[in-house]
């Protein structure tokens, strides 16, 4: 039997099967206007209303939010400390695991499928209860710290602290880069170092012309996943870094939800800013990569 | 003629785990030949290779490259170059810079690059498509890329594993003669592996065949075709008929097998064998021939004809003698068969006979 491609279909069932596809598609649509869309419209009007004295929202039409945001330094010092602690958190996460990704895209084939098991068994636990593990492994009475006075070290002030605002950040997202890595690197040709080592090239120059740029798909969509949730982050930096660390998610929820009275235009404004900001760099990641890289 | 040695293996074996790939091979390789190393996949051929290359370091022997020690000196360091099976083109370089990647290595100057590599790809006919990747060419093209990126190296040796495999049959054979010009143009020694015997006859020089990890014979290719030194060699290389006996007469010339069933088969020996040993005979079916009234001079054999099958150049008979001995005799069609009933037909008799020259008995 042989399927038509759509094109060759006569017109009348052409048409058919266009009407078929559009109602397949309104239900996804539906769900993209209402949750999705209509949202969006409601954040960007609140952008340009003004808080009320018991947090209602006042409806004018003024740039007041976008100015406060702009002008005070502690949202430029959320912001400049979320993209910080974002880009540290991607490089982190980068240089563990591309060496990870590695070592199981080289493992035994009947080892590869466990090793990967292993690096998403963490998914398994909720979030929130695997960053309460770390304050207690940082803790003034915790593994680490005990380790060190058996040691006979003085204790350290582990947390909370923005290092560990760090760890915690790392630990919960390297999985976004290993599986993007995984991917890269399973899809590699290793004969092309062969070929570099063939003509010349010492290991670290293979890895720079051949591997490096091969791989850099991966490299980008792991460092966009995990670039961009962490910059938005908020458990980790309110119990991590003991509510001292801002990060942009934690302005966020303070103005809708702490802050009293809450201020949810200026929360929007925050919010999409936050957002064209990130949409930014997916931007910046679609431009410098082409089709098949991705 | 003064020849040098340009790859020397020396007692090379290498193991991967418990497994011998390669077994005390001992190989010299001359300066500007084309050797190929010929045998069934397994045989430890790439293996030798990827020792050369310097992929794979042998578990003990020695390497000479130019006379000098280099099994333990890594790939990037040897005058080497290799062609890839899989030609292992860098997807995201030019066909120009895939080229300029070895030169680059060796801090050659720009102007010096671009010269060299507008030679290269001109001399495999590909001067035009520096700009173009990789995957914009046809696999022939893919071919000829990776070979002017090894040879633009001007290495002392150039490696190539089965580099036509990938590639259709019509393809496949005008690439066998390019390469063959190629490599008497450049001068530089090539070492071919593959397990495509009609592919080693037509290009080298000499060839080494090789299974199970060990080295059975070396030759020129009409040495492999016409003396080969065991069963294995005269089985993978072309077609042979194989008769197994007893030696009866080892000490003449032409010695004395006796095959069973009051039949006496004469052949040659390379080295004198004892009488009572089990040996086999090989000849190939093109050396014997089939006539109707027994041949004057040598020894002949009556025979039935079982099968004919006509293939235009040859006319392929199989006959069998007494005792049930089968025997496949290639005829060339010298004459034109049109006329059919002047032929070979099913169930004639007729003398099959051989010069015992190219009968060689073995004992391996």
């Amino acid at each position: 039997m042989t399927t038509l491609a759509p094109d060759e279909l006569p017109i009348a069932q052409r048409n058919a099967a266009r009407r078929r596809l559009q109602l397949l598609l309104a239900p996804g649509l539906g769900w993209l206007v209402v949750f999705f869309v209509i949202p969006l419209i409601i954040v960007l009007l609140y952008s340009f209303a003004a808080p009320g004295p018991t947090g209602q929202v006042i409806w004018t039409f003024s740039f007041d939010n976008y100015v406060t945001l702009f002008g005070k330094d502690l949202y430029f010092n959320a912001y400049t400390r979320s993209l910080v602690i974002g880009l540290q958190t991607t490089v982190l996460c980068l240089l563990i695991g591309y060496p990870l990704a590695l070592h199981v895209v080289l493992a035994d084939p009947k080892w590869r499928t466990v090793l990967l098991f292993l690096v998403l068994i963490p998914f398994w636990t909720n979030f929130l209860v695997r960053t309460y593990a770390w304050m207690l492994i940082l803790s003034n009475n915790g593994i680490i710290n005990g380790l060190l006075e058996l040691l006979g070290f003085a204790k350290q002030l582990l947390y909370p602290s923005e290092g560990a605002v760090l760890v915690g950040l790392v630990y919960g997202n390297l999985p976004f880069m290993v599986l993007p890595l995984y991917a890269s690197l399973s899809r590699f040709d290793f004969t092309l170092l062969e070929a570099g080592s063939d003509l010349g090239g010492n290991g670290w120059w293979r890895f720079w012309h051949i591997m490096f740029p091969l791989t850099l798909p991966g490299i980008v969509a792991g460092s966009v996943l995990v670039f961009i949730p962490t910059v938005g982050q908020f458990v980790v930096s309110d119990l991590l870094g003991g509510a001292k660390v801002d990060m942009l998610g934690n302005l966020l929820q303070r103005l809708f939800t702490r802050s009293n009275p809450p201020n949810w235009p200026l929360g929007s404004a925050l919010a999409l800013v936050f957002m064209f900001f990130l949409t930014f760099i997916v931007i910046l990641y679609f431009r410098n990569t082409t089709e098949d890289e991705r | 003629m003064i020849t040098t040695s340009a790859v020397v293996l020396q007692q090379v074996t290498k193991r991967f785990q418990q497994v011998i790939a390669v077994d005390t091979l001992d190989l010299d390789i001359r300066d500007g030949e084309f050797f190929s190393l010929l045998g069934p996949s397994g045989c430890g051929k790439t293996t030798t290779l990827r020792m050369i290359a310097g992929f794979e370091f042998p578990t003990t022997g020695s390497i000479y490259l130019g006379g000098e020690h280099v099994e333990r000196i890594p790939a990037h360091q040897r005058n080497v170059n290799t062609v890839f099976q899989s030609y292992a083109l860098f997807p995201h370089m030019t066909v120009a810079e895939n080229v300029a990647f070895g030169l680059e290595m060796k801090k050659v100057s720009k102007t010096d690059i671009k010269n060299r590599v507008g030679e290269a790809l001109r001399m495999v006919q590909l001067g035009d498509y520096g700009h173009r990747r990789p995957k914009q060419l046809s696999g022939g093209q893919q071919q000829r890329v990776a070979l002017a990126r090894a040879l633009v190296n001007r290495p002392k040796v150039l490696l190539l594993d089965e580099p036509l495999g990938a590639l259709d049959l019509k393809l496949r054979k005008e690439m066998q003669i390019e390469l063959k010009r190629l490599q008497q143009e450049v001068g530089i020694t090539f070492i071919y592996v593959t397990h495509d015997q009609e592919e080693a006859l037509t290009m080298s020089d000499r060839i080494a065949v090789m299974s199970s990890g060990k080295l059975l014979q070396v030759g020129s290719p009409t040495e492999i075709y016409e003396r080969p030194n065991c069963r294995f060699v005269a089985d993978f290389i072309g077609e042979a008929n194989f008769v197994t006996g007893t030696m009866i007469d080892g000490a003449s010339t032409h010695c004395a097998v006796d095959v069973g069933n009051g039949i006496i088969l004469k052949g040659l020996h390379q080295e004198p064998i004892a009488n009572g040993t089990a040996v086999t005979i090989a000849v190939r079916p093109e050396k014997l021939r089939l006539s109707v009234s027994p041949p004057d001079g040598s020894s002949y054999y009556p025979a039935t004809v079982e099968q004919v099958v006509y293939i235009g150049s040859d006319t392929r008979l199989t006959v069998t003698l007494v005792g049930g001995i089968t025997l496949d005799v290639w005829e060339q069609n010298s004459r034109s068969t049109l006329d059919r009933d002047a032929y070979w037909q099913r169930g004639e008799q007729g003398y099959v006979s051989w010069n015992p020259d190219n009968a060689l008995v073995l004992v391996k």
